[in-house]
């Protein structure tokens, strides 16, 4: 197993997509997630690691304002989507997601079938003015998510009929359907055996070519794999970010070694 | 952790046999008063079903009597069939099928006959004059206590001064039975008659009516708002102190009597508002006031049943609050929503107190042509059936309640049906 196995490392790209600055989230009186700084490029992986309850998963769902479905929590802070405050009062939530597509930790199909399922994005943002685009446009998410040859016979079957790893990337087709300029992905493969995580993380590479790409994990070896760029977590603090290779081999702050090494977590 | 080594000593011992032993009894017991408490409550079906169908059998016959009526021109005059004596007619009728029987005795025996014969005798004739001077043959209702006698309710044995009938009317009885004038088809009048002071000619067609357009009323009310009402304090509502007292006095609102709904009906919809009493559309909007509570908590239930990831999946592709709810979770909730509905209306159908209070426990003789006519519904029907006292209206009362029952099993049915064609698994 080369599980440790770092991809090559040629962030040749600067562009930042993504600046946070001063982030800080608030359920209720807990302070969730304390001053976070982060610029994620364009056209890269970007991984969050972290320990249980460090606040990753909170920082990615700010980053679409998921956040703003949960009425206790408050956020602080900039972010900026190519230079635009995403927490600006003309930012309309429902058109940055589109913008920003977002795949969950479960696989959540809707209960329609596998076209549906695709089209359902572009039908609410009007993408597309005849069958015939949508049909083009349903084919070409589900081959950017590597299932089109799986699915293609029975595209009005039931989404939720499929296995596990198949539901997993209908969503990943369904969520690059509205041709979002970053994929957010919440431990995409924690509900998934191995083959079928290593469908989706072959994926998630390809996908790098098109779109930036943010992915939460609880897998060291995943971040490792599939991520150009890591940020470890902890207690609600951004501990660490820098290059994969450089966060895994030589991380520069000893909570990142404790648990790159298995001390904490 | 030191006596691990002899874990097989322990599970041996006095003890622990013991408690092994008291653990399978209790759940013995549990098991049995589980069952016993599901015997009783087969048998109170049991006798309640019981009950009703053995009084109430009897009402879904009814004793007719062959007579041959001649329409003779002295009677009825032919230029003016509406104003004839066919109160004659039906005794002329009558002495002429008791032959033997002295004439002034005979024509008395008339009252054999529903009242109803002479009446359906001037329709027919009023609709074809040219029947006058024939001879019509009817199968015509016997009055109730006949009827009694008839399905052996009267008992010849008893002395004769504590019979409803007397020995004459008997024997002329009697007579009729040798001559095969007497049958007892399916009572098809308890269907397609409205009430009537005659138990013979009473029947349910104007509370069927009358609760179809009470129900309806309360749909088409209770349906769209209840919905509406759960989904935008499910969805939209902020989680605040005034949301929090809504809830409770929703469900609060549930546990009302429903004779206080009754009592706020006849203030508002007819003192206040005006309008009609007994009215089936007012009795809807009565029964809509109670039903509400119970669509909305089921409505709630079923929205906070869709799992949350379909919520996040849709809004994470950028679908608004509204497209959330009304593209994956109202169509996911809709069969708990049919469901509750369903329920709801079942136990409106039901309800009996709050009609009493707007007056739809009047006699009324004829089914309601809308909602707006005055008109009973089924439970007051049986209401004032049971009140009556014709020994007739017994066993009608018990049918009706029968007919009561097959509705209300009928839609609880329904209920279970399509939660089970709708119900999807996630």
């Amino acid at each position: 197993m080369n599980d440790m196995r770092i991809v090559e490392r040629d962030v040749d790209i600067t562009k930042n997509k993504i600046t946070a600055r001063g982030v800080q989230v608030y359920y209720g009186t807990n302070h969730a997630l304390k001053d976070v700084d982060v610029d994620i490029l364009d056209k890269t992986v970007t991984a969050f690691i972290g320990p249980s309850g460090c606040g990753k998963s909170t920082f990615l769902r700010c980053l679409n304002r998921m956040n703003d479905t949960i009425d206790s929590c408050r956020v602080d802070g900039e972010i900026k989507l190519d230079g635009e405050n995403i927490y600006d009062r003309k930012i309309d939530p429902v058109q940055l997601r589109a913008k920003v597509g977002m795949v969950f930790q479960k696989p959540n199909p809707f209960p329609k079938s596998i076209y549906d399922n695709v089209a359902y994005g572009p039908k609410i943002h009007g993408l597309t003015r005849n069958k015939a685009e949508l049909d083009e446009i349903v084919e070409k998410s589900l081959r950017r998510a590597a299932i089109w040859n799986e699915v293609k016979d029975r595209l009005d079957s039931p989404g939720t009929g499929l296995s596990g790893g198949q539901q997993q990337r209908l969503c990943i087709a369904r969520a690059v359907a509205t041709n979002p300029q970053v994929l957010l992905m919440d431990e995409p493969c924690s509900a998934l055996d191995p083959i079928a995580t290593a469908q989706v993380e072959e994926l998630i590479d390809e996908l790098r070519e098109q779109f930036s790409v943010v992915i939460v994990t609880h897998s060291m070896q995943q971040a490792a794999r599939v991520s150009q760029k890591t940020a470890f977590f902890h207690l609600g603090n951004l501990v660490e970010y820098g290059e994969t290779g450089q966060i895994f081999t030589n991380p520069q702050d000893p909570r990142t070694e404790s648990y790159i090494t298995g001390r904490i977590g | 952790m030191a006596d691990i080594s002899n874990n097989d000593a322990q599970w041996s011992s006095a003890h622990a046999v013991a408690n092994v032993k008291r653990r399978h009894r209790s759940e013995m017991i549990l098991k049995g008063l589980g069952l016993g408490a599901i015997s009783i409550a087969f048998l109170m079906l049991f006798l309640l079903l019981s009950s009703l169908v053995s009084t109430g059998y009897q009402a879904f016959t009814q004793t007719h009597v062959q007579m041959e009526f001649a329409i003779s021109p002295e009677r009825v005059k032919a230029d003016n069939p509406a104003g004839g004596n066919y109160r004659g007619v039906v005794q002329d009728a009558m002495i002429a099928a008791l032959p033997g029987m002295p004439e002034a005795e005979a024509r008395k025996m008339a009252s054999i006959l529903s009242n109803s014969a002479q009446f359906t005798l001037r329709d027919r004739v009023v609709a074809d004059p040219s029947l006058i001077g024939d001879t019509i043959t009817l199968n015509v209702p016997a009055s109730d206590p006949y009827d009694q006698l008839y399905k052996g309710l009267i008992d010849r044995e008893t002395p004769e001064q504590n019979r409803r009938l007397n020995d004459p009317e008997i024997a002329a009885f009697d007579q009729l039975v040798e001559a095969g004038r007497i049958s007892k088809p399916i009572n098809w009048a308890l269907i397609t008659n409205a009430d009537s002071r005659f138990p013979e000619l009473a029947g349910l067609r104007g509370a069927l009516v009358g609760s179809f357009y009470a129900l309806l009323t309360c749909f088409l009310l209770s349906f769209p708002i209840g919905i509406g009402a759960a989904i935008y304090l499910e969805e939209f509502a902020p989680k605040n102190k005034i949301s929090d007292i809504i809830e409770i006095n929703i469900n609060n609102l549930a546990a009302v009597p429903s004779v206080v709904f009754g009592l706020l009906a006849l203030a508002v919809f007819l003192n206040l508002f005006g309008l009609q009493r007994s009215a089936p559309f007012v009795g809807g909007m009565t029964l809509a006031l109670m039903t509400l509570p119970t669509i909305i908590i089921a409505t709630r239930a079923a929205l906070k049943a869709v799992p949350p990831s379909i919520r996040e999946a849709a809004l994470g592709l950028g679908a608004s609050r509204q497209q959330v709810v009304f593209q994956h979770v109202l169509p996911l909730a809709m069969p708990g929503i049919l469901t509750g509905t369903i329920i709801g209306l079942a136990q409106a159908l039901g309800e009996t107190a709050p009609l009493l209070l707007i007056g739809m426990n009047a006699f009324i003789t004829a089914a309601p042509g809308s909602p707006f006519d005055a008109s009973t519904a089924l439970p007051t029907q049986i209401f004032i059936w049971a009140d009556s006292p014709e020994r007739g209206f017994v066993s009608r009362t018990s049918a009706a309640i029968l007919v009561l029952l097959g509705f209300l099993v009928l839609m609880n049915a329904i209920a279970i049906f399509l939660r089970n064609k709708f119900e999807r698994r996630w």
